[in-house]
């Protein structure tokens, strides 16, 4: 194959390992990305101008980045990957036989316009954080666990002095060991799951000792930096009047509804909360692929069931970084040999089907334990803001479900504005369909990116007949 | 400790930008959010509803709370964008835009 | 719902025409069940912008239906305007050159004779009205008349204002027969539902809801996107588009025709609206569509170059062969009654619809002469019989369920 090849979507775990398999046989990579340097959420860099000489004390699995690093370094040099940093893209256009092109904004003002043509696209888009919505989660100093992560790894700068981690799912661990390692003072970890109780009958942990080994390690740098856990416990409140200064705790019951009598407060001025994750799917999406619930459908080659999209990694389910790159080695596989017309081998990738087997079992099996408690809702009182955007209150939401009938997260935006703003929906999302009461939805984005219209105005022109845009007519709705 | 020591950071030298025309320091490759965190600042912009105050949230640029005005352009994302020395940052309210 | 109900009037549609049929047939003292197969306001209403306007409408059938509704809405902004965000913004329709502008105001003077407010305006007074807009123009006119709601809200809040039972996600498999052929009501996926009258209000998929009364109404959809910026101040502060507009809402080319309408919002964005597709329900989203609206809106606005678009939606415009709406009762089925096939002015032309349906229902004359808008005036060709397949339902799309009845 010649160019134009393979575009790979993001420089994470599994548009790393994808592009390079795929490089590997031949193909011709456009590895394209939105960060200044290659590594994703999970391998995250500090900006080289901060001449960072241990950068590892950040990381986990510090060997198998090197590996992808210096792999990406050793093809970029020979001419067969194209890495392009700094890219966000906003759209990917389907152009029938002409293939696809990758629509991007250049640089962190991201105003001028990159256009990447290619026979075949991977999305590795990865995913972002999900925080369900309480009283004081828009004060200043409350931050998502993820958010305080990247901004340790990136710009080597901690949220506050005194940090509280809280919410559930795996991500706490090394978020507080993370923070406390960097000298800030981690009050307490409360997680509103028990963990300790899916270590003892999990079939599927069974599988993976060196996942036990991983929690048993974090348990030790808990022990080691003095973190209290506070399992079983949830924040109900964040206090303050212009930023963060305390957040009120409590003990859940059985049943995931605060006990009575339990609440206590701890001064903090960061909270770092986070309720899991969720994939990206907008690019996905908008390109016509399937979307399961949030996540991108693919089949045992990590095709989408768009014909020249493939997609792996976070954006095909949550599931971590040793699952990310076995989908992108199967991926760039994948593609390598459906580029050249070929039906791939499946015995060639055997191994990495076997781990993503196994870690497809393990994270359904952590899924099942770190759910955020079933009752939560209850805790956000009707002037909560819910829509941080758009600032929309739990009250607004809730009137537009018994008032006005709506059973849907789209009819709930519709009526409210929550999920119209900014973020396009995908921070509130959750927590609107929790306060609502109905199923999340992903909620449709055309536009993974905000687009200049001066940009949108001249997307794709110079290939474009120009009778296809013939200037006239209009009307009142569509 | 500090994130610096812990990753054994030694930057190149220290630069100028301002916030609301204050001088403030920020290292080689810092985003505008990182820069003002060190200098203690956690919220830049309020909000267009009920004039509340916002800061970094996601820290990875899909929330749009941490929007803040650079060198004039408003509603740039300070979790991603790097500092160059001189830039002006200035708090935003509402849209940013001029009405 | 209970498996079976009786009624008055059963509504099939829960989008802004079903909700305006309700109202005025409540308030007319008649018990109305609304049901749809879909959520609330979900299909065509939820994909507009909820203009009012009589701007763009030549003086004959529709501009009358559109003076009759921008009155009743008026009276409605009255009763619960806050709620359903009623604006009485204006339009401003703006000529480029002289020559445009002669015919801009030819077509005002006759919209004038018609009851329509329309004030010439030169190019000082433009940018008066409008401070940001291009630079250069000839002029244009201003229609204080025309106006904008927040449609999805305004279907809601009439809805719950009729007192009206409402039954969403429930889709109609029948229309119950009885002697002699009348209806009896209709048969859905949640039970049967009986009545004297039924209306047809299922928008888009109107065509659909008549087939299964058996008889032949050739709705069919037109794709429409709009683009949505990111929050501004009031910068645009009227709907503003280009004259060549007016001479293209009838246009039957099935290519894609767009012009730059602009306007501000007092929620914050801009909407930029709207391509005119015909490509049946084909959901996916076209560049050059949207290309082209954002090339006729930075043209018309120049600040708009380095604004950004933060989403675009779609829709399906319902219309029939001459480009009028079907309103009335079917002479082919006694006690079935149309209130579809706006095309794109269905927000601003549901008022008046729906008062005309609920004269009739009623028992009295209706305010308006029905005879333009008669459903029964598509003569069935074995070519029209074979059209109305290409409004089949939504297969294969609508994973957000944009659907009507």
């Amino acid at each position: 194959m010649g160019e134009p090849g393979l575009a790979v979507i993001g420089a994470g775990p599994a548009g790393l390992a994808a592009t390079l398999a795929a490089a590997a046989r031949g193909v011709h990579v456009t590895l394209i990305d939105s960060a200044a340097e290659a590594g994703g959420q999970f391998y995250r860099q500090p900006a080289p101008g901060l001449g960072a000489r241990r950068p590892q004390a950040l990381h986990h699995q510090w060997r198998t980045w090197e590996r992808l690093r210096d792999g990406l370094r050793t093809h970029v040099r020979a001419g067969r990957v194209r890495h392009l940093t700094d890219h966000h893209v906003w759209f990917v256009e389907r152009r029938g036989a002409a293939g696809l092109t990758v629509h991007a904004l250049i640089g962190p003002e991201q105003e001028e316009p990159a256009e990447v043509r290619a026979d075949a696209v991977l999305l590795a888009t990865g995913g972002y954080e999900k925080v369900l919505p309480f009283p004081g989660w828009t004060l200043p100093g409350v931050v998502t666990a993820g958010g305080a992560q990247a901004m340790l790894k990136g710009g080597l700068v901690l949220p506050g002095r005194t940090a509280v981690v809280a919410g559930t799912g795996p991500l706490l661990l090394t978020v507080a060991t993370g923070l406390a390692a960097a000298g800030a003072t981690v009050a307490a970890l409360v997680d509103s799951a028990d963990p300790t109780s899916f270590l003892r009958r999990s079939r599927a942990l069974a599988g993976r000792p060196d996942k036990v080994a991983e929690g048993a390690g974090y348990a030790g740098l808990l022990l080691r930096h003095r973190v209290r856990t506070l399992l079983r416990h949830t924040v109900v409140q964040a206090h303050g009047a212009e930023r963060l200064e305390a957040v009120t705790i409590a003990a859940l019951d059985r049943d995931g509804r605060v006990r009575p009598g339990t609440r206590r407060r701890l001064g903090c001025d960061a909270l770092a909360v986070g309720h899991g994750m969720l994939p990206h799917t907008d690019l996905a999406d908008a390109l016509g692929c399937r979307v399961d619930g949030t996540d991108v459908y693919v089949d045992d080659e990590q095709r989408t069931d768009v014909p020249g999209v493939w997609a792996a990694g976070e954006t095909t389910g949550i599931g971590g970084s040793a699952l990310s790159l076995a989908e992108g080695h199967i991926a760039g596989r994948s593609v390598a040999a459906r580029l050249a017309g070929r039906v791939p081998d499946r015995g060639e990738w055997a191994a990495a089907a076997h781990a993503r087997e196994k870690l497809r079992a393990f994270f359904a099996a952590v899924d099942s334990v770190y759910a955020p408690p079933a009752h939560w809702a209850e805790q956000v009182t009707d002037e909560t803001v819910v829509c941080r955007c758009e600032e929309v209150s739990a009250g607004a939401v809730r009137e537009a479900v018994r008032e006005l009938g709506a059973g849907d997260l789209r009819t709930v935006k519709l009526l409210t504005r929550a999920g119209m703003g900014w973020c396009q929906g995908r921070v509130c999302e959750p927590g609107v369909a929790g306060v609502a009461g109905c199923a999340q939805t992903a909620g449709r984005r055309p536009f993974a990116r905000p687009v200049p219209l001066g940009v949108l105005a001249r997307a794709g022109e110079d290939r474009e007949s120009a009778g296809e845009t013939g200037e006239t007519g209009e009307s009142e709705e569509p | 400790m500090n994130p610096l020591e812990l990753a054994r950071a030694e930057p190149g030298p220290a630069f100028t930008v301002t916030l609301d025309g204050r001088e403030i320091d920020a290292l080689p490759g810092q985003t505008v959010a990182a820069a003002l965190w060190t200098a203690g600042v956690t919220s830049w912009r309020t909000t267009r509803g009920e004039g509340r105050p916002r800061g970094i949230f996601c820290g990875i640029g899909v929330c749009f709370d941490c929007l803040v005005t650079v060198n004039d352009r408003p509603n740039q994302r300070a979790c991603l964008v790097p500092l160059r020395p001189g830039d002006a940052i200035r708090t935003q309210e509402g849209t940013g835009h001029h009405g | 719902m209970s498996k079976r109900l009786t009624c008055d009037v059963v509504v099939v549609g829960a989008g802004m025409v079903g909700a305006a049929c309700a109202l005025y047939a409540a308030r007319a003292g008649l018990d109305v069940i609304v049901v749809d197969r879909g959520p609330m306001a979900g299909g065509t209403t939820a994909a507009g912008e909820g203009n009012l306007l009589v701007s763009d409408k030549e003086p004959g059938p529709e501009l009358g239906l559109a003076l009759l509704s921008g009155r009743l809405w008026a009276d409605l902004a009255e009763e619960v305007g806050d709620a359903i965000e009623y604006e009485l913004k204006g339009g401003v329709v703006v000529a480029a050159a002289p020559d445009g502008l002669e015919a801009l105001e030819k077509f005002a003077t006759g919209q004038r004779a018609a009851g329509v407010e329309a004030v010439p305006v030169d190019a000082d007074r433009l940018r008066e009205l409008e401070p940001q807009v291009a630079p250069g123009l000839a002029g244009g006119v201003l229609y204080p008349q025309d106006a904008q709601v927040m449609p999805t809200l305004a279907a809601a809040r009439l809805v719950r204002a009729s007192g009206a039972r409402l039954a969403t996600g429930a889709a109609v498999t029948e229309v119950l027969r009885g002697a002699g052929g009348a209806v009896r009501g209709v048969r859905t996926g949640r039970g049967e539902i009986h009545a004297p009258h039924v209306v047809n209000a299922a928008g888009t998929w109107g065509g659909e809801l008549a087939a299964l009364a058996g008889v032949h109404l050739p709705v069919l959809p037109r794709r429409g996107f709009v683009l949505v910026t990111e929050p501004l101040p009031r910068l645009v502060r009227h709907k503003v588009y280009a004259a060549d507009y007016v001479a293209d809402v009838a246009s039957d080319s099935a290519a894609l025709q767009t012009s730059p309408v602009v306007e501000g919002t007092a929620a914050g964005p801009v909407l930029i609206g709207a391509t005119r597709e015909r490509v049946g329900f084909d959901r996916s989203l076209s560049l050059p569509a949207l290309r082209a609206l954002a090339a006729g809106a930075t043209r018309l606005f120049p600040f708009l170059e380095h604004v950004r678009a933060m989403r675009t939606y779609l829709g399906f415009r319902p219309y029939l062969p001459d480009h009028l709406p079907a309103i009335g009762p079917d002479p082919r089925v006694p006690g079935l009654f149309h209130a579809c096939g706006h095309e794109g002015a269905g927000i601003g032309l549901s008022t008046g619809t729906g008062q005309l349906i609920a004269q009739v229902l009623a028992g009295e004359a209706p305010e308006l002469d029905l005879a333009p808008f008669r459903p029964d005036r598509f003569p069935v060709s074995p070519l029209a019989s074979s059209s109305s397949s290409s409004s089949k339902s939504s297969s294969g799309s609508s994973s957000d369920s944009e659907e009507a009845s």
